[in-house]
């Protein structure tokens, strides 16, 4: 049975949750009690299986599913010298990516069962499971059209989770926003799996990469599929200057949503470091496009840093703050990308690229907790007082104790001091990408402070100050919710006091297996 | 030459697409424009998995001497149709609600989230 589980792990976790999203509108019908019940199980399972999956692929290395085929290892059936099944292939990233998002779903969910109350919340729950579905299929599979259906599931499902309280009006404007961007960049995914497919006939990405490894084979119509999946990519992962759905989205969707959206927003990031590391790295020009993403993430740090200064929504400020920690993330990744470049296939990364590297996927991780954090407060703050405008809340510390206290956890965290999480990786990003340009590390250090500042002035206006009359009845957040932050907060406290055993056992094997793109290929095509 | 024609029709398609989400403001414009888009890009894979002179990919019925076009762009057409339609449902579902709000499709207008 134990084995049975292990060795079909990642279909497992792709299927739990999926059965559950279609068994939740039955079970509501029946019993809400018991719908609640089946869904914190399902996802609660699969958080299960996201472990097993990630200790057995860290003790094991990469790990193949085929699915239809008569063993599960068998991705070349004899006579074939291209896979013609799907095929999921999970390696560290994969996994590192899995344990974000069935993390923040359980957190999420756990909010949810006090926050989403009344009509509807059958549905919620459905679409809620359909999204966990969609970013652990993107982050399982090894085909490309597959990735382009994960990614449609995982949109259509989020624009209905941001629109959940249409009502109000202002979410469907965020959602139809979100939608139509969503789509398009989808559309110029899909449109570029068309060019690749005619130009090699093939789906699966080790077995694209094996195509393109070199120059000759790198031709025009592939380069333009590479600006085409790059491009939209980048869309989705929310870079400025493409972030202008970002906060809307984040700042109109219900308390839990925007954190899991958060999770969401990673999943597009990991599908661009799929396609930049994995299926081009030995062709592109990966120092130019290394500069690139640093730009991209210089600009993002800038403008999410300033524009979150004159936010008055405490939600969209927040989202503004998540548009420059993906900065962040572009940037030590980009550097990490410039370094690879350098040694070529083989050859050992330089120290800092390393570094760069590793501060960058665990940024990613931090990125969904201090963010994630943030947002369950704001939820909880306008559950409890119906109000989202800064200018109009203050005095909330005397009523809402604990949610101040982890109001401070998670700007601390957001902001880089020690001893949280955030600096744990910040430091890392700041130390390395100066050997590129002292300026990257200088505009990081000056946004980070820059977002202190803007964090401490809303924690001043939001908790700060006299008790107000019209928040004079407002009690604290119900206690589900005040224990699915306790957990996050814990989870941040925890990476900021070990940062070397999460490093060491969570964060490298996911940096080695970004690096190790003839290991993808292998896996797939047999014996390189 | 005369091959090359249905490729012609994507980028015809696309742009027509592209122009109609970049330039339109009425909302249901720009959910025409995108489903225009995705016609072009369901075009665009129909017409890669073409052969001339072949038949459909059903291997009992296929005449002696005679070889089928590709059946994986034809499955992955249908799976996109099928997304799209998901798709294009929602978007419009969404244009009806907020009609009901805003009273207005232009999206000039709607400007509630900025204030």
């Amino acid at each position: 049975m134990n084995d049975w589980i292990v060795t079909n792990a990642p279909i497992l976790i792709i299927a739990t949750p999926l059965f559950a999203a279609f068994l939740t509108p039955l079970v509501d019908r029946v019993s809400k009690r018991g719908r609640d019940a089946m869904v914190f199980v399902a996802t609660l399972i699969t958080l299960v299986i996201a472990f097993i999956l990630a200790k057995n692929v860290f003790d094991n290395g990469l790990v193949v599913y085929t699915l239809g085929g008569k063993s599960v290892g068998l991705t070349l059936p004899s006579g074939y010298h291209v896979p013609v099944r799907i095929i999921l292939e999970v390696d560290g990233m994969s996994v590192f990516m899995a344990m974000i998002s069935t993390l923040t779903s359980f957190v999420g969910l756990l909010y949810s069962f006090s926050y989403i109350k009344g009509e509807g919340s059958g549905k919620y729950y459905t679409l809620f499971l359909m999204m966990l579905v969609g970013m652990l299929g993107m982050e399982m599979t090894g085909d490309l059209f597959n990735l382009f259906v994960f990614l449609e599931i995982l949109s259509v499902s989020s624009a209905a989770l941001i629109a959940f309280y249409a009502r109000k009006g202002k979410p469907l404007e965020a959602s139809i926003k979100y939608i139509i961007i969503s789509s398009l960049a989808a559309l110029f995914v899909l449109f570029a799996i068309g060019l690749l497919y005619g130009e090699y006939n093939l789906l699966n990405m080790g077995a694209l990469a094996g195509e393109i490894s070199s120059e000759a084979t790198f031709t025009f119509t592939t380069q333009i599929a590479f600006i085409l999946l790059f491009a939209s990519f980048v869309l989705k992962a929310g870079a400025a200057p493409m972030h202008m759905w970002l906060p809307d989205a984040y700042g109109e969707a219900p308390g839990a949503i925007s954190m899991v959206l958060v999770a969401a927003t990673q999943a597009s990031l990991y599908a661009l470091l799929r396609v930049c590391f994995t299926v081009y790295s030995m062709a592109i020009d990966a120092s130019t496009i290394g500069i690139i993403l640093i730009s991209l993430g210089l600009v993002s740090i800038f403008i999410g840093a300033t524009m979150a200064l004159i936010q008055i929504n405490m939600k969209r400020l927040i989202g503004y703050a998540a548009v420059a920690e993906i900065g962040y993330i572009l940037l030590a990744i980009g550097v990490g990308f410039f370094e690879l470049a350098k040694v070529g296939g083989g050859g050992v990364i330089s120290e800092y690229g390393l570094k760069a590297l590793q501060g960058g996927v665990f940024h990613i991780f931090n990125d969904v907790l201090d963010i994630g954090l943030l947002f369950l407060v704001a939820g909880a703050v306008i559950y409890v007082t119906k109000e989202s405008n800064l200018n109009k809340l203050g005095g909330l510390a005397h009523s809402m104790k604990y949610s101040s206290i982890f109001f401070i956890i998670g700007m601390a965290a957001v902001s880089g001091l020690p001893p949280l999480n955030g600096f744990a990786s910040k430091i890392l990003i700041y130390e390395s990408v100066y050997k590129v340009s002292p300026i990257t590390s200088i505009i990081a250090i000056l946004a980070s402070i820059f977002m202190l500042a803007i964090f401490v002035k809303i924690f001043h206006s939001v908790f700060m100050g006299p008790k107000l009359s019209e928040f004079a009845t407002c009690k604290e957040a119900p206690k589900l919710m005040l224990g699915s932050m306790a957990v996050i907060a814990v989870i941040m406290i925890f990476f900021g006091l070990f940062p070397d055993f999460v490093v060491n056992n969570i964060v490298n094997p996911a940096v080695n297996a970004l690096m190790n793109q003839a290991g993808y290929i292998g896996s797939v095509l047999g014996g390189v | 030459m005369i091959y090359n024609v249905p490729f012609l029709a994507v980028v015809v398609l696309i742009a027509i697409g592209a122009y109609a989400l970049l330039f339109k403001r009425n909302l249901i414009k720009i959910a025409i424009g995108l489903t225009i888009l995705e016609s072009g890009v369901n075009l665009f894979l129909i017409t890669l998995g073409y052969r001339e002179g072949d038949v459909a990919p059903i291997y009992t019925n296929l005449p002696s001497g005679r070889g089928m076009v590709l059946p994986v762009p034809q499955a992955l057409t249908l799976t996109s149709i099928v997304i799209g339609v998901a798709v294009l449902a929602l978007i419009l579902s969404l244009i009806i609600r907020i009609y009901r709000k805003y009273g207005t499709l232009d999206s000039h207008e709607m400007r509630r989230l900025k204030e």
